[in-house]
């Protein structure tokens, strides 16, 4: 394997672990707290919403939103640390 | 003509005026303009077209209206067509973009080395696309029928006439610069209504709390658990439970995100930035300039629905409002005084209801209901044509670009001249526009589950092929086809067994047929499924098939590097 392709297959390790963290948050997000446990969290108050639905109802695309930007930067820092950036 | 007339004329024609002169200005010149408006789109006008383009008649009028009667389970759409930027941005996009062509079916022909693999693509773009279309069509209808009281096919045609223009005269460019003028559009003929209403029933100007906040009466209730009440006291489930079961609204939440994440004329988008960066940016602010209007729409459903029954429920028939008796004229409400006390009970037993209210008109009728200025009703017609056409006009660039490259240029007429393919292009957004006008006017009784059915297909079809194509090197197109073909198949016979009940006598028989769906799940959310049985078919038939040409590899190990994107091609 040349020096490139090691270094290629470094960043796209990075990238595909990168990628598992931030699935599983979403995931937890909607599937999870949204979706599953939705009952068990709607014990719990938020003001006036039942925290289980506002999970799914808003919390879930506020951390969406989140998550791609989290998304852009670490890849951004990835590209200049492997000088994939331009 | 009343007031409310005059504001929706003047709006429609400044904004529809304001679309034809930015088509004007940004027509299209070359091919590589008409399908990627250049290639040299900034990331935040992308993300605000993008927006636009996917913010649709169903997402502007709709939703919010099915949320308001579904309560909790109105969910899976919040989280389904939200959830489903996540996966394009991290799964797709960038990869896509660095690929550098100009359509999907080009990344399925080029990916699988095969002319096949690419006709199956087409064949499921086009299906998609047209599904889509038609209900916008019959958006634009509707709403003109409403608001200006011109016959509902007349409405379809002048929505036709303006599309055609400027998709026709500017392609991908003329699209891309007027739906950045109609996101502005819709953003804040949905915000402005939201946020009055907001102020009067909870006092809090952001829709986004005031729907958590308490009522402004005096009685310091919280609005969420004043609706649980009254909804429970008239027979329907509380509306922050639900009724569907668990497992269903996984699924179909599921399907939905997939489903996004697999429709052409989202992630064509992503072709017109300049950079893999810009790419991934320009997701990331989309789904933001999205979320504006996706985490309000459950706020305006609740208060819909509380003013809604507030208004109507054990009042006399004689004193309703205005609006009320203006609805039943276009027959989306209907009062049926089953026991002639001249009081409409309105109640989740289906033997004593006496109304019954279309969810399309929550959102257009919701300004009227809370009494609010002329020039605000008049702001939702417009805004709700902002979406209709930005959507439609997507889609038939799509349709167009499909049948003038992937098939004209890429199979049928290789040697085609630039300005030849330039034309097929427009003819074929030309046609595309009849036909979609067609089923606007004569719309089949099946287009609501039809476009249900489109986010099955791009669930059960593109996702898994495009997904495999990018992280999985060694997917060949043996895989990828036989993957595609069974998941698409799948999921057509499973809509049509339980959707449209064809194999046990028609539609009658579809509500009889809900015991038998497999694994508790409806048609809706079965695209999740397929989309399973899709990749297990691709990785099996993978596995017992020739690897693919080395220099296949070689370009999927080329499109996770992003740097050195250079422009989209068409070679």
């Amino acid at each position: 394997m040349s020096e490139k392709q090691k270094k290629a297959s470094a960043y796209w390790k990075e990238n595909v672990r990168y990628l598992f963290i931030l699935l599983a948050i979403w995931f937890g997000v909607s599937y999870g707290a949204g979706i599953m446990f939705k009952d068990a969290l709607n014990t719990i108050s938020l003001g006036g919403f039942k925290l289980g639905f506002w999970f799914a109802q808003q919390g879930s695309i506020y951390v969406f939103v989140i998550l791609i930007f989290v998304y852009v930067r670490l890849m951004n820092k990835l590209d200049k640390k492997y000088g994939y950036d331009e | 003509m009343n007031d409310v007339q005059i504001w929706t004329y003047v709006l429609v024609a400044l904004t529809f005026s304001l679309y034809i002169g930015i088509a004007i200005w940004s027509r299209a010149g070359s091919t590589k303009e008409f399908y990627v408006a250049g290639g040299g789109v900034s990331p935040l006008a992308n993300a605000m077209a993008t927006a636009a383009d996917w913010m649709s008649a169903a997402s502007f009028i709709s939703m919010a209206g099915i949320i308001s009667f579904a309560g909790y389970d109105g969910s899976v759409y919040l989280m389904g067509w939200t959830g489903g930027y996540v996966l394009l941005a991290l799964l797709l996009a960038p990869y896509l973009r660095k690929f550098g062509k100009f359509t999907v079916p080009d990344f399925i022909g080029d990916r699988y080395y095969s002319n096949s693999a690419r006709m199956v693509a087409v064949f499921c773009a086009l299906l998609v696309s047209f599904t889509y279309v038609a209900g916008q069509m019959r958006g634009v209808g509707v709403v003109f029928s409403r608001f200006l009281e011109v016959d509902i096919n007349t409405g379809v045609i002048i929505g036709m006439v303006i599309v055609l223009f400027y998709a026709v005269l500017g392609g991908m460019k003329g699209i891309t610069y007027t739906q950045v003028a109609q996101y502005c559009v819709l953003i804040f003929a949905f915000m402005v209504p939201a946020i009055f209403i907001s102020i009067q029933m909870t006092g809090n100007p952001i829709p986004q709390l005031g729907m958590g906040g308490t009522v402004n009466d005096g009685s310091g209730m919280y609005l969420l658990e004043k609706l649980n009440g009254l909804s429970t006291e008239l027979g329907f489930s509380e509306y922050t439970s639900g009724s569907k079961s668990l497992v269903d609204v996984f699924a179909i939440t599921l399907a939905l995100m997939v489903g996004t994440a697999g429709l052409p004329h989202v992630i064509v988008r992503f072709f017109t930035v300049k950079k893999v960066k810009d790419a991934r940016k320009s997701a990331g602010m989309a789904l933001l300039l999205i979320a504006v209007l996706y985490t309000t729409a459950p706020a305006v459903a609740v208060f819909a629905r509380t003013n809604m029954i507030e208004t109507v429920s054990n009042k006399e028939y004689d004193t309703m409002p205005d609006w009320f008796k203006n609805w039943e004229g276009t027959g989306l409400l209907a009062f049926d005084d089953k026991n002639k006390d001249g009081k409409i009970q309105y109640v989740a037993d289906v033997s004593k209801n006496e109304l019954t209210v279309d969810p399309d008109i929550m959102v257009l009728a919701n300004p009227e209901i809370a009494n609010l200025p002329a020039w605000v009703i008049a702001l939702v017609a417009a805004g709700s044509l902002a979406a209709a056409l930005s959507t439609a006009a997507g889609l038939l660039l799509v349709i167009s670009a499909s049948v003038s490259h992937d098939l004209v240029k890429k199979i049928f007429v290789p040697n085609i001249s630039e300005k030849g393919e330039l034309w097929a292009a427009r003819g074929a957004a030309t046609v595309g526009v009849v036909i979609a006008g067609y089923f606007g006017i004569n719309p089949p009784g099946f287009v609501a589950a039809v476009v249900a059915l489109a986010f099955g297909l791009a669930a059960a079809s593109f996702f898994p092929a495009i997904v495999l194509g990018i992280f999985y090197k060694k997917m060949n197109k043996e895989g990828a086809v036989s993957g595609m073909v069974v998941g698409i198949l799948l999921m057509l016979f499973y809509m049509l067994k339980f959707k449209f009940g064809i194999f046990d006598g028609g539609k009658e028989a579809v509500s009889g047929l809900q015991e038998y769906w497999w694994f508790g799940i409806s048609p809706e959310g079965f695209g999740s499924i397929a989309m399973v049985v899709n990749f297990i078919v691709a990785l099996v038939v993978n596995k017992f098939t020739p690897e693919p040409p080395l220099e296949v590899q070689e370009i999927v190990e080329n499109i996770r590097i992003p740097s050195g994107a250079g422009d989209a091609s068409s070679h």
